[in-house]
């Protein structure tokens, strides 16, 4: 190290103390004053924040307008008749421009003419009486966003649609005359925003992080040693190609896709409600598991979930498939009212399926009409009708397998459903499935969404401001898959190919990948979502493919790398100048060490199993009945992968709870990133992370050809994929050193705890064990690369 | 879609002047200082530009004493003496107006009414009235502000308990603890902002179960899920380190994994290691500071005497209000306890007086204790359930014993410390115990008043989800300024 770079170092390090120091003093002079000077400081940030916008040349009213005018507007003249104000609504360009006040000689809207506007006229009056938002409201406009609405009337006030409602459309790709950062079309767009923004893409990621990274996005596994060597020694062209085709026939691939679909479907082993009594819905899982890695097209994947009872001649594979609408949790708690709770699966599927497929936020539509998209309270309840023929019970028994299902047995396995892992020891099981045989119920707006204030009839549909569900469609839940298919609907094929975006990318072109509606995010690069919506559509909705094109990307090869000014200009990496270093998911943290360690059972499907969890969790909170106790299993169904771990809704397994999985209560599309203290002790203490590092400390003590030195490089390699560099080496050597100096005769000797034997002495496996769990708790351990 | 592209160059840089506006270092602060803290969020947060708190608190700290299956308030506080004289006649209609029963008395052909089988006086300068079942309780009623006419929506359990801590009936929203934790941030260093501890009662200690989800964060971010603090050798999960490892180990431990994390900080530049390094650090701290606190071995006898022999028994209630008291002592936030057993559907009678004796010393204890520590006047104490119960009895009526099925309509809860009225009792139910006649406080009311005390204004404090703001009080709720000192 030069003495130059020595001095860069002091001098950043000392900003790097200071500034933080600064302000905690900051912090703490806040928190010991009063509340005055903390609101003072907070209401100066934003000040200087806004002083800081510059007004866009030309202003865009979906951009620019309709975000202020949803968010700030719309409760009170919006979508909703019931709660609409002064007969105005601005979200429709009729309702803009119409003639409003007694005598109807006002409007809110005069393209070009600020002072007839009334729009203009009460967002920027003095007067707080008059002044729009209402202070009531609690909602209120920036000078900002004042000066953006008037200067747009000033312009013309040129309205557009919103644009998820408007057809995606397929426009040229962008030349790009840097060939060597286009690995296909996707870079074409993507480097063309990098340039508009004054960015340029990255170099590519080292071959070991490139590696890493696809074993974890396409399996949710590492790579071997093996596997990062031959792919190293492996110099040809379709290296890395190769890599990707084998990931994506490996069945991990199958598990890994379905641990996403469950969340969405919400996929739990019990039902959910007070005592939370098991259920058996795991062959419906296999099911999930088979299907991506059979590569069932979405079109075909989402149909049979929705209504392959519904097709002619329905197989049983078909209408096993429907248990995806199953799923939701039911109560059995004594005293219930059973049609109040009947109401509630319903509105679950209804919110699960306009949630996860068609990126819509229905359920605000339960109560009232939608305040802030055009759905209905009535188109609410046309799309629940759907849902609404099945024969169930809103309260079961306990013991009771609520009806209708299926009996499975391993007949139907050997005949037509052989992706199931059925035991010997199961005899058959039954599992729900959907089922309209209650054809004559008939559906009604619940006023407030009360589920006994039926207010008028209505027949099954969906809502129009999407696509008609016209006559051509047939009037069940089949009908709404295929209107969900039609090449006229604007939002399923954006909808699919964003989650997959965001599955791979780690933030979908839509941030919010389950609102596409006026309050959701804009797409960042929308011609690219347009382009992929209608390749997705023409290639038969092929997800191996279009998954296949993501990662072949440049995009994706590049390194997470970056210098201080393209974090200065895209510091969320929304641009896709680099790759995001992204956290492993739940399912990973523990899979990964089970597999680094050679601890994973490596078995596709079946029951679901009870790894490792603290001793009483589920007795404390028990009302002694149901599953009252958690009784671990034992052999090798404690090593398999985390989708298979037992689900019990009411007190879900913890660590991976702590590292943001779903709860399965509700459908869920994107889980939440944090970091906690909470994760920290999960990695130092996980009794499952323990023994992964002790099996794998004592696997490497074990080879006695190697030195010190070449062990510890080959655990942090194993671990992170790469060879450590030298400070890394000494200052592990070190630790692992001085442990084991440290370490006296009167420890508690672990090595009779270990699963694997060793011919080393104690101290020597401890040292190592800690060595290793000090690896695994590495921040990189936990990045995909 | 073209403009689409143009409007986000616009948008850059400003993006990034907020985050610098709010200062990055400032966040590496906060975040060494309190993981816990809302401010690791600062950045992008909805939290800026809210104000909080919106004004000066009287009450810093929470603790909650929830009492999990619907107490009898006939039992306990509302005294009725018409339900004695008129035992076993039938509710009549005009009392019960059409209101819905549950499945599970919705079918008996009567409805006997029956009066309590204990006794009821009045204490205290306040006269409140308290019966024979809750003598600790009885003697510091000018401590305590009662409502008697608490109502709620739901009718069973799950419902209605996730109701009380989430502000809707059905699963998914933030535990109140949790909006808290989000709004107002932590008061110390080395311990979560919301806790939470279980105890089972001795009255029906098989009838209604907890689910972890009523102190879940919901949409708010992980950081401000309630903690679980547990009896035994692990207070706090994956908190004990591994069998054989010393403290001086696992400092070194975390000093070279935060060495080896700088390194790759100085190499990515991604801020997400800092926060993990402070993530580490934190843990560190908890692993002692939760035992220590957890560890009452410093308590003198005279204090454990005070909250009763069972408080030296961890996991009991007892146990639970004097760890209470040491967690608000420790600056924390919110204090979530639940104690279960109340559901007492039949032979009440029995149940219910094991019931109330295990929680009468020990939450008249707490009580004041806090007092004499001074930390009253700012911690809100809450004592309550889900649900009343019916004035008439379920199952088969004898001489000495009945039970009593849910009712919303109206029940009791009582309120001490941080901002309450002392020696108060606000809203009224009618002879029959039934209907409230006065004053009337809806689940959503309490949660109103509880969020005012905290100094937040409970309209303004929401968090932007799915495209709408989401409060803990949804679209309803009054603060109750009655009932404030």
């Amino acid at each position: 190290m030069t003495s130059d770079k020595r001095y860069t170092k002091w001098y950043v390090w000392v900003l790097y103390f200071m500034i933080p120091f600064m302000m905690l003093l900051l912090y703490k002079y806040v928190k010991s004053g009063n509340t005055d000077s903390y609101t003072a400081v907070v209401a100066d940030s934003q000040k200087s924040f806004s002083g800081n916008q510059k007004i866009p040349e030309t202003i865009d009213y979906i951009f620019d307008v309709k975000p202020i005018l949803s968010d700030r507007c719309y409760l009170c003249h919006g979508p909703d008749e019931g709660t609409r104000e002064a007969n105005l609504r601005l979200d429709t360009k009729e309702g803009a421009y119409a003639a409003i006040g007694e005598h109807l000689d006002k409007f809110a809207i005069v393209p070009g003419d600020t002072v007839a506007s009334q729009l203009v006229f009460r967002i920027n009056n003095t007067d707080i009486e008059k002044r729009m938002p209402p202070e009531t409201s609690n909602l209120s406009l920036s000078d900002y966003e004042k000066k953006v609405l008037t200067k747009w009337v000033q312009q013309g006030a040129i309205w557009k649609d919103h644009w998820a409602f408007v057809p995606p459309i397929k426009k040229e790709i962008p030349k790009i005359s840097n060939t060597n950062v286009i690995s296909n079309e996707i870079d074409n767009f993507i480097v063309k925003s990098l340039e508009q923004h004054g960015l340029s893409p990255s170099e590519k990621a080292s071959k070991e992080k490139l590696i890493r990274r696809a074993y974890f996005d396409l399996t949710g596994l590492p790579p071997s040693l093996e596997d990062i060597d031959s792919f190293l020694a492996d110099t040809s062209d379709k290296a890395y190609e190769k890599i990707v085709d084998k990931l994506l026939e490996s069945t991990t691939y199958g598990e890994h896709m379905a641990s996403s679909w469950l969340d969405i479907a919400r996929y739990s082993d019990t039902h959910g409600y007070q005592d939370d009594l098991e259920r058996v819905m795991w062959p419906w899982r296999d099911w999930v598991i088979s299907a991506f890695n059979r590569n069932i097209p979405y079109d075909t994947f989402v149909r049979w979930q929705l209504a392959g009872d519904l097709l002619p001649n329905a197989t049983l594979e078909q209408v096993l498939a429907t248990g995806f609408n199953r799923n939701h949790k039911i109560t059995q708690e004594g005293g219930v009212i059973d049609e109040e709770y009947r109401v509630e699966y319903v509105l679950d599927r209804a919110n699960t399926v306009s949630k996860s497929m068609l990126g819509l936020t229905m359920e605000c539509a339960q109560c009232h009409d939608h305040k802030y998209d055009p759905i209905s309270q009535k188109e609410y309840y046309s799309f629940y009708g759907f849902f609404n023929k099945v024969n169930e019970k809103g309260r079961i028994e306990y013991d009771e397998i609520p009806e209708p299902n299926i009996k499975i047995s391993p007949n139907e396995i050997e005949g037509v459903l052989s992706f199931i892992n059925m035991p010997d020891t199961i005899k058959e099981v039954k599992l729900m499935v959907m089922k309209d045989d209650a054809p004559e119920r008939k559906t009604f707006i619940l006023n407030r969404g009360a589920y006994d204030a039926h207010g008028d009839e209505v027949t099954v549909g969906t809502p129009s401001a999407v696509l008609e569900f016209d006559d051509g469609f047939e009037k069940n839940r089949l009908g709404l898959a295929n209107w969900l298919f039609d090449e006229k609907n604007t939002l399923t094929s954006r909808v699919a190919v964003n989650r997959l975006w965001q599955q791979i990318f780690g933030m979908g072109i839509v941030a919010s990948s389950s609102d596409f509606g006026n309050q959701g995010a804009l797409p960042t690069h929308p011609e690219l979502l347009d382009w992929l919506a209608i390749t997705f559509r023409e290639e038969g909705w092929d997800m191996k493919k279009m998954i296949k094109r993501m990662v072949m990307s440049y995009t994706y090869q590049q390194t997470t790398k970056t210098s201080n000014a393209a974090l200065e200009i895209d510091p969320d990496n929304k641009w896709l100048g680099r790759s995001s270093r992204h956290k492993l998911t739940a399912e990973m943290i523990r899979d990964n060490a089970l597999k680094i360690s050679g601890l994973l059972v490596d078995k596709l499907g079946g029951p679901s199993v009870k790894p490792y969890q603290p001793a009483g969790l589920w007795a404390e909170t028990t009302s002694g009945q149901g599953l009252t106790k958690y009784f671990m299993d034992s052999g090798e169904n404690l090593y398999r992968r985390s989708l298979y771990t037992f689900w019990k809704r009411t007190v879900p397994p913890p660590a991976m709870m702590t590292f943001d999985a779903a709860t399965r209560d509700y459908c869920t599309v994107q889980r939440q990133k944090t970091s906690t203290p909470l994760q920290a002790l999960v990695m130092l203490n996980d009794p499952q992370l323990i023994e992964a590092a002790n099996v794998l400390a004592i696997k490497v003590l074990n080879d006695e050809n190697l030195s010190d030195e070449d062990r510890v490089k080959r655990i942090f390699r194993m671990i992170t994929s790469r060879n450590p560099d030298v400070t890394e080496i000494d200052n592990l050597l070190k630790f692992l050193l001085e442990t084991e100096q440290g370490y006296t005769e009167n420890k508690t000797d672990t090595t009779e705890l270990s699963l694997l034997k060793s011919s080393a002495t104690a101290k020597k496996v401890y040292a190592y064990s800690v060595l290793t769990s000090l690896v695994f708790n590495l921040d990189e351990a936990i990045v995909k690369g | 879609m073209e403009e689409i592209a143009k409007h986000f160059l616009n948008n850059n840089r400003r993006h990034f002047l907020k985050k610098l506006s709010l200062g990055i270092g400032g966040l590496a602060a906060a975040s060494m200082l309190d993981p816990f803290s809302a401010l690791v969020e600062a950045d992008d947060s909805p939290l800026a530009g809210m104000n909080l708190p919106h004004f000066a608190p009287k009450a810093k700290r929470v603790i909650y004493l929830f009492q999990s299956g619907g107490p009898s308030q006939l039992e306990l506080f509302d005294y009725k003496p018409l339900l004695n004289k008129m035992r076993g006649q039938d509710l009549p209609d005009s009392v019960r107006k059409g209101q819905r029963l549950t499945g599970m008395t919705s079918g008996q052909a009567t409805f006997p009414l029956v009066g309590s089988n204990f006794k009821f006086n009045q204490y205290g300068e306040s006269r409140a009235w308290v019966s024979e079942l809750m003598p600790y309780t009885a003697k510091i009623v000018d401590e305590l502000c009662f409502v008697k006419s608490m109502h709620t929506e739901a009718i069973n359990h799950d419902p209605a308990i996730t109701f009380f801590q989430t502000g809707s009936q059905q699963a998914g929203r933030p535990s109140i603890g949790s909006w808290m934790s989000y709004g107002l941030g932590s008061l110390n260093d080395n311990l979560p902002t919301f806790t939470v501890l279980l105890s089972r009662g001795t009255g029906r200690p098989l009838s209604q179960p907890l689910y972890s989800r009523l102190w879940g964060n919901g949409f708010l971010s992980s950081l401000h899920q309630g903690v679980q603090f547990r009896s035994g050798k692990d207070p706090v999960l994956y908190l004990k380190d591994p069998e054989g490892m010393s403290r001086k180990e696992r400092r070194k431990m975390l000093d070279h994994i935060s060495e080896l994390n700088a390194k790759q900080e100085e190499e990515f530049g991604d801020p997400e290691i800092n926060s993990r390094i402070a993530q580490y650090e934190m843990a560190y701290r908890m692993q002692t500071s939760v035992p220590t606190t957890m560890n009452i071995d410093d308590e003198p006898e005279h204090i454990i005497q005070m909250y009763g022999a069972n408080a030296a028994i961890p996991g009991t209630y007892a146990a639970n209000c004097l760890l209470a008291r040491r967690l608000v002592e420790q600056d924390v936030r919110f204090v979530q306890l639940y104690h279960m057993g109340w559901d007492q559907h039949e032979n009440l009678p029995t149940q219910i007086e094991k019931q109330a004796k295990d929680i009468d010393q020990a939450t008249a204890a707490l009580i004041t204790d806090l007092k004499q520590r001074g930390l009253l006047e700012d911690t809100l104490v809450v004592w309550g359930g889900e649900f009343g119960r019916t004035n008439y009895s379920q199952g088969t009526l004898t001489e000495t014993n009945y039970g009593r099925d849910h009712h919303p309509k109206c029940f009791t809860m009582f309120m001490a410390g941080g901002g309450v009225k002392p020696g108060f009792t606000y809203g009224e139910t009618d002879e029959f115990g039934y209907n409230i006649v006065k004053d009337p406080m809806h689940v959503h009311d309490l949660q109103a008043t509880m969020m005012h005390l905290m100094g937040v204004d409970h309209t303004k404090f929401t968090h932007k989800h799915q495209g709408r703001r989401f409060r803990l009080t949804d679209v309803s709720g009054h603060v109750v300024h009655d009932i404030l000192s």
